[in-house]
């Protein structure tokens, strides 16, 4: 079980919570079951989101697993130069 | 992923070391071949016809007497790239910026173009198209634009991010809100209380090399585009979802390029030029001139920050808020929320809150620059910090050191950071002897701090071995930055043959799987990983080639510096096999030899610097010199110092440039007064020392060799390093970049009369 910090952008469709607790092991296993739970964020969540692991952002290696203990964020997918 | 990208400490040979770069003869020779340098047979010449106005509705366009013109091939508008975007609001911005529909957003908005014979029949064609415009009310300043009496520039935009939803469109596109704690709480804690407000005016990346390319669309639905880009990929996707092509039959090769620093990380033009191609049933050559690029291509942000901090005397802060308001363009972005992310996460602070305010104005569709939207908030935060040092007496160094985020802080923008790097660059800081060297009349010295994401991304690369044992290394990340050189290192030194033995080529979109752009401070920290895997998968083909050549189980075949060896005393007398041994065998131990690599590189991790800068202030004019000038940054490895280095020099002049000289100016009717390198003024050698670099190289964890991105974060600390300095130097608190001539000047009177 991991709790999850979201953005702000996607607390308004995460029935106004800021953290939520998610039985996952991977970044894929959260996503999908953060997608099932919440259908709102599904969109945002397939283009923009990156996922924080104890400090360490994550932008597309879905597979990685969540240690235990671990903080998870859910961030905006940012641009670089 | 199956590439396991973990840190393992080694000895190595070749990542390290300082050879030319491949890429280096053509381009001092002149032989390199950039966006405009390439030619089709029956080519075409376009030019674009742009908005002389700052914010017009596009009544009426006729373009029949261009369209009868000798010579003219082709004429396009908006009508010729319908809208295809499907609700995609990102894209359709992309789709407007490059052809206005409906209205013109902007001083130099395209609103049409031209295909013709050559240069002079095309600009007669530009002169025959009749724009009708109703000319509407504009705003370019960004606290102007945020008021409520402002011109609304798009009735669709409401304002995000608050509550309740308003019920009236502003300018101002969103609200972010990150950080943590009690502020309200920690500034009563507080002994001392320092806020500003800071402006930044808008800049651009300043590449040499203006956007080009050179389109052919065929009739049979294929297409080739040849471009000046960072990302031939994404170009490719951008240009097929626009104009509706098949990806796979666009086929997108990258030039050399000129510099880019986030300005060529989507199109601009490049559409444009494959519509005329399209219609004209010609290769079509479209190339910016610098007056384009300055009034069409994307800037960075202007901005207006507001920045509070609270400290006790010894120097531990209490609260910190900052408030951001970001410029755009005329399309709503997210560049202020990355201000508000970056803005205090070099500090471990108790109570912390960052506000970001998205706005939209009549100034040209924000680009990334390097680092985006970090280097001005630096600019603010760092500026306070400095004051609020200098209020309690605390050495600027010292109060970074004190309040310095480290491994366990939670940064402003959410999570706990992991190992960083913020101490060491501090610590080195402190005791390089730039700190403590003495100056002279009218000089100062400013210091500060910076932070950048860097990411990594999907990416893609070949290595093929050739019958002779040299090999090709084709990668899809555009080379910005001598990355060819950094990968033919990581190659040699992971298949343990010489550098010289590489050839590494940027692949083009149909020869190469998909790559994203070189941004993020990719290009190496990925394609170096990937680079490893498939050097990898090559050592594994030819650990079983050598079993085969030498009839053993491939079990019993190791490789070690660059050979395969049979293991154990029953081999004794076989000698051991070098790539040329086995690649001279390959077509009878089973056909060509390859290792190729797909993966997500990922785990880049945040990086920091710490810059020093000496300034001298002449009183008189009010103009500023830099003296001396120091970029301490961790790199993880430098695979390649030497370019390492390049990247810490070339951000610290492009934020030197910035914090003081580089600005849009526009007029009262929204033009833009100084679209040319004579009136926008960047840095040239002569205005600047040799900067001085400290690379640290603390591994980073999820890197095989420990690299890290290094192209970005160098940008980051200049403007307020610059800026600590000319206060220090002038005796008076500079907050409005670029810290010009006259804004010295200024500020110097105003003291006077005070």
């Amino acid at each position: 079980m991991v709790e999850v910090t979201l953005w702000a952008g996607l607390i308004p469709l995460a029935d106004n919570q800021k953290k939520v607790t998610v039985e996952a092991t991977t970044i894929r296993d959260l996503l999908r079951k953060l997608g099932e739970r919440y259908p709102g964020p599904k969109a945002p969540i397939k283009n923009e989101v990156a996922v924080v692991l104890d400090g360490t952002v994550y932008r597309n290696d879905w597979s990685k697993e969540l240690p235990d203990g671990a903080e998870v964020f859910l961030m905006r997918r940012l641009a670089g130069g | 992923m199956s590439f396991d990208a973990t840190f393992q400490e080694k000895k190595l040979k070749s990542v390290g070391t300082r050879p030319l770069r491949p890429d280096g003869v053509d381009k001092v020779t002149g032989r390199a071949r950039y966006g405009a340098d390439y030619n089709m047979p029956g080519q075409l010449v376009a030019r674009v016809l742009r908005s002389p106005h700052a914010h017009a509705r596009i009544v009426r366009i006729d373009t029949a007497r261009a369209e009868g013109l000798k010579g003219v091939k082709a004429v396009i508008t908006a009508a010729d790239l319908p809208d295809l975007t499907n609700g995609n609001a990102a894209l359709f911005a992309i789709l407007d910026n490059c052809m206005a529909r409906t209205k013109a957003l902007y001083d130099g908005h395209a609103v049409a173009a031209v295909a013709a014979i050559d240069a002079k029949v095309a600009r007669a064609a530009l002169k025959l198209i009749e724009v009708e415009y109703e000319i509407l009310p504009h705003v370019v300043d960004v606290d102007a634009a945020a008021r409520p009496d402002a011109p609304v520039i798009d009735e669709g935009i409401f304002t995000s991010g608050v509550e309740p939803k308003p019920d009236s469109p502003s300018n101002v596109a969103a609200r972010s809100e990150f950080g943590h704690g009690d502020v309200e709480a920690g500034f009563a804690k507080a002994e001392v209380i320092v806020e500003r407000s800071y402006k930044t005016e808008q800049t651009h990346q300043g590449y040499i090399e203006p956007h080009a390319c050179v389109a052919n669309c065929n009739a049979d639905g294929t297409a080739d585009l040849w471009v000046c880009t960072q990302g031939h990929f994404v170009y490719r996707q951008n240009c097929a979802d626009l104009l509706g092509l098949e990806v796979s039959k666009l086929r997108v090769t990258s030039s050399e390029i000129g510099g880019g620093f986030g300005g060529k990380t989507h199109v601009w033009a490049e559409p444009v030029a494959l519509a005329l191609s399209r219609k004209a049933g010609r290769p079509v050559k479209l190339v910016m001139s610098r007056e384009e690029v300055f009034r069409a291509s994307g800037p960075t942000s202007a901005t207006s920050i507001d920045v509070k901090i609270g400290a006790t005397r010894d120097g531990r802060i209490t609260a910190a808020t900052s408030t951001l308001r970001y410029t755009s363009g005329p399309y709503p972005d997210t560049w202020a929320e990355i201000g508000a992310m970056t803005s205090f996460a070099c500090y471990d602070l108790e109570n912390v809150k960052t506000v970001g305010f998205e706005v939209v104005v009549n100034r040209p569709k924000v680009a990334a620059y390097r680092a985006p939207s970090a280097p001005m908030a630096a600019f603010a935060v760092e500026s306070a910090i400095d004051e609020l040092a200098q209020e309690i007496g605390m050495d600027a160094v010292e109060l970074r050191i004190k309040n310095a985020a480290q491994e366990g802080t939670r940064a402003s923008y959410g999570p706990v950071y992991g190992p960083i790097g913020i101490g060491p660059t501090l610590d080195a800081a402190r005791v390089h002897p730039h700190m403590s060297a003495p100056l002279g009349k009218n000089q100062g010295r400013g210091m500060a701090c910076g932070f950048w994401f860097n990411f990594g991304g999907e990416t893609c690369t070949d290595l093929n071995i050739s019958a002779d044992g040299t090999v090709t290394l084709a990668v899809g990340t555009v080379d910005v930055g001598g990355s060819r050189a950094s990968l033919s290192l990581i190659a040699a030194e992971e298949m343990g043959i010489p550098y010289d033995d590489i050839k590494a080529v940027v692949a083009d979109t149909a020869t190469l799987g998909y790559n994203d752009m070189t941004d993020g401070s990719r290009g190496t920290f990925s394609s170096s990983m990937a680079t490893i895997s498939a050097a990898r998968n090559a050592i594994t083909v030819m650990r079983e080639r050598a079993a085969l050549m030498w009839d053993i189980p491939v079990e019993d075949v190791y490789w070690e510096e660059g050979q395969a060896k049979a293991a154990g005393s029953k081999y004794g007398n076989l000698s051991p096999l070098s790539v040329k041994d086995i690649a001279a065998e390959a077509g009878n131990t089973g056909g060509p030899i390859a290792g190729h690599s797909e993966l997500v590189a990922d785990g880049a991790g945040v990086s920091f610097a710490t810059h020093i800068c000496d300034v001298e202030v002449d009183p008189e004019t009010g103009a500023t010199s830099i003296v001396r000038y120091t970029v301490i940054q961790d790199a993880g490895k430098a695979v390649h110092p030497s370019y390492v280095e390049g990247q810490y020099q070339g951000g610290a002049a492009q934020g030197i440039g910035w914090a003081l000289n580089e600005e849009y100016i526009y007029g009262e009717d929204g033009r833009l007064q100084n679209p040319g390198f004579l009136d926008y003024r960047i840095p040239v050698c002569s205005d600047l020392p040799m900067i001085d670099t400290q690379i640290l190289e603390i591994p980073n964890p999820n890197h095989p060799y420990g690299v890290r991105g290094v192209g970005e974060t160098s940008i980051v600390p200049p403007l307020a390093a610059v800026a600590n300095a000319v206060s220090n130097a002038a005796g008076v608190r500079l907050s409005h970049v670029p810290i010009s001539p006259p804004r010295i000047l200024a500020a110097l009177h105003k003291q006077a009369r005070e």
